[in-house]
């Protein structure tokens, strides 16, 4: 079966690299937009057009409108990107029913993994080590009674059983009122995913995030693309992702890398997926925590240091294609290190809290050079818009060097040549991340952020702009030296 | 002690509204949560009072630094 025509069932970035490798490999792409998209980049990227009904995220969650807008562009293929409907089975189902190649894994496998309960146990079956939690959901009484069976001073994670971007996260220890914590964290779940289900695993301290790019054609055969480390992240949202860790010994990273593929093997998957797992302070423990069965927003990393398109190798797979015959680079061919920056559009208070900022940009220029690289929405301007989520562009720099401070340099160079004015961004958040010692030996953990926020937080030492300021400015300024 | 203001951080929805006209709060108490770019973002009582006013409904769409509530100290 060939793609002739892709649907792709989302917006933003994540749309537009979807459209370029659709574009790369000769199929034709139909682009989706809500009511309340005026002038969205994506739609420029596509072929053709289908207008949704409704505004903002619902528009994208409507899985019966989706399939319809397909049939109705006579599409014969559905790129569900990340997010909206990519982790859902039925919508997956809801395709294969119309006669639509969903681009992803088949739907038992969108249940198995998006189900946190049975990815738990996907994994333990498969050999590998989980951490210690509640068996299946969890209630106050089973989460109290797992907490007093940990060592005194512990602490346990609540996870949200349907979840993912951090919502329903809670970290509890025994002097807290967990009867409050579990009520909150199900109160979020509802409202992200519709099903305020919890289960509760032990909490590990200072661990790093590390995940496996892996590749399955449903046969059984696995092959991996290296793991990235996502281990900086704000209220257990990644913004900055680097590939391969930099700091991870070598015996470790093998083990991490063999449970990765035990995982994807047992279940024969089926498509290009992502399995997460956290590291222990020293290094020496590491557990399966979940899999994401779709594309991810920093598969950019891998794909700069393992020189592959893996949303060609997606839409490969999707038409029949064979392990053997996609020809996966093997990770000798890995060269250096990659760092992706989330700049989102927002503001820091003085209190180091973060909140969504809008407007219009009037300027967007992009930084330039070998191995850099912008994914974005945005164009000189682009309005924001509060119905959808604050991811503004990822900067990708990919730096052929072993030595991670040359990534790290051309990385805050690239912040310091990219213009943007207009809205407000993390920007200087991210450069002081980067300039912190602790980051440049790689002596990082999910915690990073916020144990560093005060010094994260203030913004003194101004990025240097390497770029024309806009002519209104300079002609103050000069007005001003006059005066 | 006059009336105050709280006014609205971002442009966005209201998610949620947790407190009612009349009701009596502390500081910090959650008055209401707007959600703007997925983003929670709780409007908390400034200081220890009673609610006078609440000018929003769920769903509606605020402007940043518009008067979303009045409270009396």
């Amino acid at each position: 079966m060939s793609i002739q025509k892709l649907l792709v069932a989302n917006r933003g970035e994540i749309a537009i690299r979807v459209m370029r490798a659709a574009h790369d490999a000769g199929i034709i792409s139909v682009a989706v937009s809500a009511e309340d998209e005026d002038r969205a980049l994506h739609v420029r990227h596509a072929d053709e057009h289908r207008a949704l009904a409704g505004k903002g995220a619902r528009a994208y969650l409507d899985a019966d409108a989706m399939v319809r807008a397909a049939l109705d562009a006579g599409a014969d293929a559905v790129h569900p990107g990340y997010g909206f409907l990519s982790e859902n089975a039925s919508f997956a189902r809801k395709c294969q029913e119309a006669g639509l190649t969903f681009v992803g894994p088949r739907p038992e496998i969108l249940e198995y993994f998006g189900d946190k309960v049975t990815a738990r146990r996907i994994a333990a079956n498969a050999g590998v080590a989980v951490l210690s939690g509640t068996e299946g959901n969890a209630d106050v009484n089973s989460a109290r009674a797992f907490l007093a069976s940990l060592p005194a001073g512990s602490q346990m994670i609540i996870k949200a059983v349907a979840g993912g971007g951090g919502r329903g996260v809670r970290v509890v220890d025994a002097g807290m009122d967990l009867e409050d914590a579990m009520a909150r964290a199900a109160a979020e779940a509802r409202a992200a995913f519709g099903d305020g289900a919890l289960y509760i695993e032990r909490y590990l301290p200072n661990a790093r995030h590390i995940e496996v790019q892996v590749v399955g054609d449903g046969s059984g055969r696995i092959a991996h693309l290296g793991e990235r480390d996502c281990s900086i992240q704000r209220r257990y949202q990644k913004i900055i992702e680097i590939a391969p860790s930099p700091l991870l010994a070598d015996s470790t990273r093998r083990q991490i890398l063999d449970a990765a593929i035990r995982v994807a093997e047992s279940v024969k998957y089926d498509s290009i997926g992502t399995l997460e797992f956290l590291v222990s302070a020293d290094g020496q423990e590491f557990a399966f925590i979940e899999a994401n069965a779709r594309l991810q927003v920093e598969h950019t990393i891998t794909e700069e240091v393992m020189g592959v398109d893996l949303v060609r190798i997606q839409l490969e797979l999707a038409q029949g294609a064979s392990i053997e015959s996609l020809a996966i680079p093997d990770e000798a061919t890995a060269k250096g290190f990659a760092i992706q920056l989330r700049i989102n559009t927002e503001r820091m208070k003085a209190d180091g809290r973060t909140l969504p900022a809008g407007g219009e940009l009037k300027a967007f220029d992009l930084p330039g050079g070998p191995g850099v690289r912008v994914d974005t929405l945005a164009f000189n301007g682009f309005r924001s818009s509060p119905g959808f989520d604050s991811l503004l562009a990822k900067l990708v720099v990919h730096s052929p060097s072993a030595n991670f401070s040359d990534c790290i340099k051309k990385a805050l160079r690239s912040l310091s040549e990219f213009q943007i004015d207009g809205i407000e961004t993390n920007r200087e958040f991210l450069a002081n991340i980067m300039r912190h010692p602790d980051f440049a030996s790689g002596n990082i953990h999910t915690r990073f952020v916020d144990e560093h926020l005060a010094v994260l937080a203030d913004i003194i030492q101004k990025m240097p702009k390497r770029y024309v300021e806009p002519v209104s400015e300079r002609r103050i300024v000069a007005q001003g030296l006059q005066a | 002690m006059s009336e105050q203001s709280i006014t609205s951080e971002v442009t966005g929805t209201v998610w949620k509204i947790e407190k009612s006209e009349g009701d009596s709060v502390e500081a910090e108490d959650v008055i209401m949560i707007l959600e703007s770019m997925k983003m929670e973002i709780p409007v908390e009582a400034p200081c220890a009072g009673r609610i006078i006013k609440i000018l929003v409904s769920e769903q509606d769409v605020v402007e940043e630094e518009q008067v979303i509530v009045v409270i009396m100290p």
